[in-house]
C-alpha cells in the first residue's frame, strides 16, 4: 500500500519535490482560468477551518472543483460537533470515512502533525497557528518563479518576521534556491534567532535592516506581511510596530524596473492602493495563482 | 572521632542492596527530577533510597530494590544528568553497568514550552520530542517545532 502523503510543512519537501509541484502547477494553470477537467473527479475534499480564511478556504473549494471534484466543509465550529467538544482527533478520524483528503485550518501550533497521526487520508496544513502555512510558500514560490526569477533572487522579506508564519517558512523554501535575503523590520519584529541561524548554514547571505529604503533598489522581490494583531501576546507591542512600513509609489521611485511586490494579503494598510495598478504589483496575480499550485497539490496527495 | 568519608559511615548511609538498580552518578542536586523520570511517586510500591550530595556535593544515588530498569526507561535521565551510571543488582554483585545513553527521541516526558502546541491541550497526544546535539542537548518538538534549550528539568511532566 503507497503511504499516505501529507502536507504538514515546506521542510518535508525536498527541493525536486517542490519543482514537480510548481512544473505541475504551470500545466494545470490554463484550467485553473476557467476550464474543468475530470482528474479528480469523484473525489471528495472535506475543508475543516478552526480559524477564519477567505483565499485559502476558497481557493481549495475552486481548485478541487476545476478538478472535478467535490467539497464538503463542516462550516463554522459554532455549528459542528466541535461547539459540542469534540476534540481534532475524533473529528479527524470521523473526517477519513467522508473524504479523500483533509484541508485544515487551525489556531493551535502542530495541529496539522498530530491529525495527520489519526487520519486515514492525506492531511493539508492550510495554517495551524502561527506555526506553519506550506501552500501558501509553495504558491509564493510559484509566483516568484513565474512574475521574476527563482533562482538567486534577491528578495526582501519586510514586515512582521518574528510572528508570520508565511516568511519563516518561505525563507526556509528560497535557501534551497539560493536566495539573498534582506530582513526588513523593527527590533520588536525581527526574524527569530533560530531561524536566521538555519538560513546561514544554509549558505544563504542575509542582511538585516531597520529601512525599508536601504533595500528598495537592490532586490527583485519585495514581499511584505501584515502585522497580525492576532498572534501578539501583547497588545501594546502590536501598538508599538502597527503600521511600521507602508509601500506608496514614492517608495518605489528607485526600485529596479523588473521589481515585484507581493502580499500573502489580506493586507491592513501595507500597501497603498495606488501602487495596485503599477507594473511592480503581483498580489492578486500571488492569490490568483493559489488555485493552479493547489491543483497541482490536490492531485498530487489524491491522483 | 570517625571522619565521614570512613567506610562505616558510608555503609550506613547508603545500604547495599540485594537486588534491584543503582542509578550512580547522578547530577547532584537532580535525584527527585530522576523519579519524576521513572515515573516513581508516593503511590509506587518498590523500596526506593534516595541520596543526595555526597561525596562533598558531587552526585546524587538512587537505588531501586527489586526492579532492574531497562535502557529505555533509564537512557531519559541522560536529559537531566548524562553521567548517570546504572547498575543492575543481583545477590549484591554488580551484574550490568552501563552509562545512560542519550536517546533520538522523548515521549511523555517533558512538556513542549510553547503554550499554544497542540499537545499543551486535552487532545490525546503525548509530547514527543527529537533531541538534536549542538553545544549543549537541545529538544525539538516535533508537532510544533518549539526548541527548548536550557532549563529542561523546568519542563519535566
Amino acid at each position: 500500500m503507497k503511504p499516505i502523503r501529507h502536507v504538514i510543512n515546506i521542510q518535508s519537501f525536498s527541493r525536486d519535490e517542490i519543482d514537480t509541484i510548481l512544473d505541475r502547477a504551470a500545466q494545470l494553470e490554463p484550467i485553473a482560468h476557467g476550464t474543468t477537467s475530470d482528474i479528480l473527479s469523484g473525489r471528495i475534499l472535506a475543508t475543516l477551518f478552526y480559524e477564519p480564511s477567505t483565499r485559502t478556504r476558497l481557493s481549495f473549494d475552486a481548485a478541487m472543483k476545476r478538478l472535478g471534484g467535490d467539497v464538503i466543509d463542516f462550516g463554522p465550529t459554532e455549528g459542528s460537533s466541535v461547539a459540542k467538544g469534540e476534540n481534532l482527533a475524533d473529528t479527524i478520524s470521523v473526517m477519513g470515512g467522508y473524504a479523500d483528503a483533509i484541508v485544515l485550518r487551525h489556531p493551535r501550533e502542530g495541529a496539522a502533525r498530530m491529525a495527520s497521526e489519526f487520519s486515514s487520508v492525506p492531511v493539508i496544513n492550510a495554517g495551524d497557528g502561527a506555526g506553519q502555512h506550506p501552500t501558501q510558500t509553495l504558491l509564493d514560490l510559484y509566483t516568484i518563479r513565474k512574475e521574476s526569477k527563482l533562482n538567486k533572487v534577491k528578495i526582501a522579506l519586510v514586515g512582521d518576521l518574528k510572528y508570520g508564519r508565511t516568511v519563516h517558512s518561505l525563507a526556509h523554501a528560497l535557501s534551497m534556491y539560493s536566495a539573498e535575503i534582506y530582513l526588513v523590520a523593527p527590533d520588536e519584529l525581527r526574524m527569530p534567532d533560530s531561524i536566521k541561524t538555519n538560513l546561514i548554514e544554509s549558505g544563504i547571505r542575509i542582511t538585516e535592516t531597520k529601512d525599508l529604503d536601504d533595500v528598495v533598489g537592490v532586490v527583485d522581490v519585495l514581499y511584505i506581511t501584515r502585522i497580525q494583531k492576532e498572534r501578539f501576546p501583547d497588545p501594546g507591542e502590536y501598538q508599538m510596530v502597527a503600521c511600521s512600513y507602508k509601500i506608496t509609489e514614492d517608495t518605489l521611485k528607485n526600485a529596479k524596473d523588473d521589481l515585484i511586490i507581493m502580499h500573502p494579503l489580506p493586507r491592513v494598510g501595507e500597501i497603498d492602493p495606488g501602487v495596485d495598478k503599477s507594473r511592480h504589483a503581483v498580489y492578486f496575480k500571488q492569490s490568483f495563482y493559489g488555485v493552479p499550485v493547489r491543483m497541482a497539490i490536490l492531485s498530487m496527495v489524491m491522483g | 572521632m570517625k571522619k565521614e568519608n570512613q567506610p562505616e559511615n558510608r555503609e550506613l548511609r547508603v545500604r547495599r542492596i540485594r537486588n534491584g538498580t543503582v542509578i550512580d552518578h547522578i547530577t547532584a542536586g537532580q535525584a527527585l527530577n530522576v523519579l519524576r523520570i521513572l515515573g516513581i511517586t508516593d503511590r509506587s510500591t518498590e523500596v526506593v533510597s534516595v541520596v543526595m550530595n555526597v561525596s562533598d556535593r558531587k552526585k546524587d544515588i538512587v537505588k531501586i530494590e527489586d526492579r532492574e530498569l531497562n535502557p529505555e526507561e533509564v537512557d531519559e535521565i541522560a536529559l537531566i544528568s548524562p553521567d548517570a551510571m546504572i547498575n543492575i543488582i543481583r545477590d549484591y554483585k554488580v551484574v550490568e553497568k552501563h552509562k545512560v545513553i542519550l536517546p533520538s527521541e522523548i515521549e511523555g516526558v517533558v512538556r513542549c514550552m510553547n503554550p499554544n502546541c497542540i499537545t499543551n491541550t486535552d487532545e490525546p497526544v503525548k509530547p514527543r520530542f527529537a533531541i538534536h546535539r549542538g553545544d549543549g542537548v537541545e529538544l525539538h518538538c516535533v508537532y510544533c517545532g518549539r526548541i527548548i534549550a536550557d532549563r529542561i528539568v523546568d519542563f519535566l511532566i
